[in-house]
């Protein structure tokens, strides 16, 4: 078997030789749902008479975007996911654990050559780990537990060919801004998009996430990287097994090809309100900021708060910026505080959220004023994002350009710091 | 099946986001949706949810539905009353879940459509038409799995009598 990744695992996954425009009926090996989207999957798998899932690892929900809880409604919301993880044995990552996209990873269930859904658009996420996965409704979802499989159409795939390598103080974040701002935010709609060149050779896997999450803000089903040395020692550091590595073969047929040169790549920011609207940090030098936000799947992970802290130690803050921070899960905010990277920043003025998603989706901790200004490692800033639509701006850069923004209170460019 | 009722458009056309659809404000705290539907496209429109009347239709440009994975913005939408929607493009999750939740999606050129007109749609012949004016475009047929998905009610109703996935694996579906 062979063809592209996308083909490759959608193949395996249903006992055939499947082609770009198939339509399959695919086993899934694994499926996710987060505090946003449990409930309607949970009313569905009632309805069905669900007793435990069909998918061959199993499931989790995660409760991270409003994580602590931050009101009652809300409380409801969280016991009823509880009472049903606990009625059904699902595992369940409750306040405090993290990110679902990087809880997920981290406990081994996305693997090479796996097939993964979840009820949340991020999971494609998960394809740093060449695996392939994607972000469904709740209904979808409900289906793959119940059932143990889902229909896909196997989709046709970009390649994305990034030569050269990252110079210092720009990020995989500049690089994935910079191919979105080219492709559009549809422009990659239903694709498979896999990345490969020297400039994602030499990306810690880290970055790989970071690029990896950002594909369906164009559109993507699916982002599989190749499996490399760095994703073996990422699974083996972890104690976790390898999965049944996935490759390209000779003979994939890619629907379009794009090339990009890493070593000439300045700060990219998309400016409000849409992800495609990127420009170069420097057009954009002088606009005030107020807020300044360090995490999300997108930018939460040790490589990410290491770049922000090593812009910020011994130094300060700006006055009237506030500098939020989540880390992606307990285990990059314990690795964090080991390597002095939380005291760095918390001295800088930081302050640090529990670990989850922050006031990445507008519910709580950190919803920012009317007019006001917020520089933010996340994935999107559509108008209200944060939880105001009255003229807030939120501007999505990388690790360094928010920490460098954080120190001048204006956007900045971090190789000017 | 015929549709009629009036077209609802915004600013912006493209790339029309399922937290414009339905906040996030309002989307994690409240599990009703008929409650959520009084907050459909609040951030782009605050007095859609009022005006909208049951059979109306959105009208977009390209890859409505956009961003986050959340169900409730289809879901919410048919609460509010609204029979399809009409646009050049979908975005890929929004696409699944609209006919998982038994919300027809009609893909064609949008913008021959007024705000405020009257239209009818032909779900069977595959027509959008304006009465009023006499425009009328032709929309790519509905590929055979979400025909089977709506004719069924939905997602779950059709694994319910099914038993399972009962899909023809022959179609040309795009997502």
């Amino acid at each position: 078997m062979a063809g592209t990744i996308a083909e490759a695992v959608l193949s395996a996954h249903s006992g055939g030789d499947s082609r770009a425009g198939d339509i399959v009926i695919a086993s899934v090996d694994f499926c996710m749902s987060q505090d946003g989207t449990s409930t309607m999957m949970i009313r569905e798998l009632e309805s069905l008479g669900f007793s435990a899932p069909k998918t061959a690892n199993g499931m989790a929900v995660v409760i991270d975007h409003n994580s602590p809880c931050p009101s009652v409604d809300v409380a409801r919301i969280h016991s009823r996911i509880r009472k049903f993880t606990a009625d059904h044995s699902i595992p369940l990552f409750d306040v405090g654990e993290g990110v679902c996209h990087q809880l997920v990873p981290e406990s081994g269930k996305a693997l090479p050559g796996d097939l993964v859904v979840g009820a949340d658009s991020h999971t494609c996420t998960y394809g740093a780990l060449n695996a392939c996965s994607t972000g469904l409704g709740s209904a979808d979802v409900a289906a793959a537990a119940f059932t143990g499989k889902l229909w896909f159409k196997v989709p046709g795939t970009y390649s994305m060919i990034v030569d050269g390598m990252i110079p210092e103080r720009v990020s995989a974040k500049d690089l994935i801004l910079r191919v979105i701002g080219k492709v559009t935010a549809d422009g990659a709609t239903y694709k498979s998009v896999e990345f490969s060149g020297h400039g994602i050779d030499t990306l810690n896997m880290d970055g790989r996430f970071t690029v990896a999450n950002m594909a369906v803000e164009m559109g993507a089903k699916f982002c599989p990287f190749g499996f490399d040395d760095k994703t073996a020692e990422w699974l083996s550091s972890r104690g976790l097994g390898t999965g049944t590595p996935v490759v390209s073969g000779e003979d994939a047929v890619f629907e379009e090809k794009m090339e990009f040169d890493a070593s000439d790549l300045v700060p990219q920011v998309a400016r409000p309100h849409s992800v495609d609207n990127v420009v170069d940090v420097s057009s954009l030098k002088g606009t005030e900021v107020n807020q300044a936000f360090l995490g999300t799947c997108t930018n939460g992970r040790l490589s990410d708060l290491e770049s922000a802290a090593r812009l910020l130690k011994n130094r300060r803050v700006k006055r009237d910026v506030r500098m939020i921070v989540a880390p992606a899960s307990r285990d990059v905010l314990m690795r964090a505080m080991d390597g002095g990277v939380v005291s760095a920043l918390l001295k800088s003025g930081a302050v640090f959220v529990a670990p989850g998603c922050g006031p990445c989706v507008g519910t709580h901790a950190g919803v920012p004023s009317d007019g006001e200004n917020v520089i933010s490692t996340a994935n999107r800033n559509f108008k209200g994002r944060m939880g105001n639509n009255k003229d807030v701006g939120i501007y999505l850069a990388s690790p360094q350009t928010v920490a460098a923004s954080a120190l001048t209170g204006e956007i900045t460019d971090p190789r000017e710091v | 099946m015929k549709l009629s009722g009036k077209a609802h458009r915004f600013t912006p056309n493209d790339d029309i986001n399922t937290d414009y659809i339905i906040s996030g404000r309002y989307k994690f705290k409240i599990d009703d949706m008929n409650e959520l539907a009084k907050h459909v496209m609040e951030d782009i429109d605050p007095a859609f949810a009022r005006e909208v009347k049951p059979g109306d239709f959105i009208v977009a440009g390209r890859n409505f539905g956009c961003g986050s994975s959340r169900e409730q913005a289809p879901r919410a939408l048919k609460a509010a009353g609204v029979s399809a929607v009409i646009a050049k493009s979908f975005a890929r999750i929004f696409y699944r879940s609209s006919f998982n939740v038994g919300l027809p999606l009609i893909e064609c050129d949008t913008d021959w459509i007024d705000e405020g007109e009257s239209l009818i749609v032909d779900l069977g012949s595959g027509e959008v038409s304006a009465p009023s004016s006499g425009k009328k475009a032709e929309f790519s047929p509905i590929p055979p799995t979400m025909q089977t998905l709506l004719d069924d009610g939905g997602l779950i109703p059709h694994i319910k009598k099914h038993g399972g996935f009962a899909l023809d694996l022959g179609g040309t579906d795009r997502r």
